[in-house]
């Protein structure tokens, strides 16, 4: 691909591209952050509240589990257009990147709480222990030292969803949610331009790159265990 | 004083089917004691130590602790006993994203000033301090608090590393400072030095005796190596298929030779 081709192709795509990029990120980010807001509380209370959690209540936790299962194990693409009435509610409309959020969040919850919850798990439960020993309550076992104690984790999972979404909101896109998705579905698949295609292609790898670099860059940064130490 | 009565724990592995881990375990404990209770593994002792902060609830009998049965606490109550009683462990446990500093004010920060003895304070004291007795400790008071058990355990240098930069010995040394920083009255051990070298064994037991003449801190420890209990245990019982079999002043218990379970021991612990 020589340089003309890249010059055409941002003068004629460029503007459109760019605008795809602010769509996706503004999809992604979105859901990621109403999708923790409501994940992280389900998260801590499954891992809580399952059997030889710090409270175990197994009522709530079948419930809580069964409601995560229900939502993990619906195809994206699917959920999408099953709940459009819902969406219509919300945003009014079921298009654009806004209306798209809508079924993202629902899609992305029940996800994240899975991962707040197998994050938490990962903690040692002699930790644990010592701090019952201590005479600590449930609360202040959670903030005190669940959750700083897997911190280094939950940044993981963190860009692991975020990552996960950027691929769902290319499937909003094929329902009228715009961002890059969109634009490779548009221009890729129904007129044949592949280089639109290719350039959509590249720039999500890249988002993807970074997203996953920072995770893991911030991760390493805050966890105080040394290298392959418990 | 400790009394042990009748204790029973069982576990009930399947429908109408119990294991019993403890049985009728008669036990008493003084003041300022450094008692140990050995055992091969699966002889119950984990069990038996987790019973005496109720991490445990045994299924039967009674823990006197100063004449009151800590058996029936619950809720608030049995936190603020937690609160009067340390733990360390095998594998220190310690909060692994938390610096030497904040693991030994954990305690401290989830303490209201009445759980917080404070040696030389008398409960009528206490009673006095009406509303405050209610506050969290301030910084300040934790902070002085955390630099005097870190002189007590030889670890000021260490103030602001992590656990994972700091050797086993130096990890149980934060442990013991960290499980003695609301003054508790009793000290429990479980396995305290199996996962250290014979040198660093030494140097914490040294520790441990050291902490119990200065403070008077009863020690209850568990242990399946004999020479922990030879070094600095002052009363031991002897805990085999979830029973007691012998019990009394160290130098007596071990030198009934007619005892199958003692002469095992003794072998045992030569190696």
């Amino acid at each position: 691909m020589d340089i003309q081709v890249l010059k055409t192709l941002y003068s004629d795509y460029g503007s459109m591209l760019f605008q795809g990029i602010l769509d996706t990120l503004f999809m992604v980010f979105a859901s990621v952050a109403a999708a923790y807001i409501m994940g992280i509380p389900i998260g801590i209370l499954t891992e809580v509240t399952r059997k030889g959690g710090i409270r175990p209540l197994p009522v709530l936790n079948s419930i809580l589990g069964f409601i995560i299962n229900i939502g993990r194990s619906i195809p994206f693409i699917i959920l999408l257009v099953a709940v459009m009435p819902v969406t219509r509610i919300i945003a009014g409309t079921t298009i654009g990147p806004e209306a798209a959020t809508v079924p993202l969040i629902i899609a992305a919850t029940p996800f994240v709480g899975r991962m707040v919850e197998n994050s938490l798990r990962e903690v040692d439960a002699g930790v644990i222990e010592a701090a019952k020993a201590m005479g600590a309550d449930t609360l202040q076992i959670i903030y005190k030292v669940l959750l700083p104690e897997a911190l280094p984790s939950l940044i993981m999972g963190a860009s692991l969803a975020t990552i996960t979404l950027v691929g769902y909101t290319a499937m909003a896109g094929a329902v009228g949610g715009r961002g890059l998705g969109d634009i490779a579905l548009r221009f890729g698949y129904y007129r044949y331009e592949a280089d639109v295609m290719v350039a959509t292609i590249i720039l999500l790898i890249i988002m993807v790159q970074i997203i996953q670099s920072m995770g893991h860059f911030l991760s390493k940064k805050i966890d105080k265990r040394g290298k392959g130490e418990n | 004083m400790i009394e042990v009565k009748q204790l029973t724990k069982e576990f009930s592995i399947a429908k109408n089917k119990k294991l019993t881990v403890l049985n009728d375990v008669n036990l008493v404990i003084e003041d300022g004691d450094i008692f140990g209770i050995i055992g091969m593994s699966g002889a119950g002792k984990s069990t038996f130590i987790r019973c005496l902060n109720l991490l445990e609830r045994p299924t039967r009998g009674s823990i006197l602790i100063e004449g009151v049965d800590i058996t029936k606490k619950k809720g608030r109550e049995l936190l603020s006993l937690r609160k009067q009683i340390g733990m360390i462990f095998q594998n220190f446990n310690l909060l692994m994203q938390k610096n030497v500093s904040k693991n030994i004010a954990f305690g401290l920060e989830i303490t209201r000033v009445k759980d917080y003895k404070i040696p030389g304070i008398s409960d009528e004291d206490y009673k006095k301090l009406g509303f405050f007795k209610k506050r969290s400790l301030k910084k300040k008071e934790i902070g002085r608090r955390v630099d005097e058990l870190l002189k007590l355990v030889d670890l000021e240098e260490k103030k602001y590393e992590y656990p994972s930069k700091l050797s086993g010995g130096q990890r149980q040394r934060v442990a013991i400072a960290r499980a003695l920083a609301t003054n508790p009255s009793i000290l429990l051990c479980d396995e305290a030095t199996s996962a250290l070298d014979s040198r660093t064994t030494e140097s914490i037991l040294k520790l441990l005796k050291r902490i119990n003449e200065e403070t008077k801190v009863t020690i209850i420890m568990i242990t399946h190596e004999m020479n922990v209990v030879q070094k600095i245990c002052n009363k031991v019982a002897v805990l085999d298929k979830s029973e007691i079999v012998a019990s009394g002043y160290t130098r007596e218990v071990f030198s009934d030779t007619s005892s199958e379970i003692v002469a095992q021991l003794l072998g045992g612990g030569e190696e």
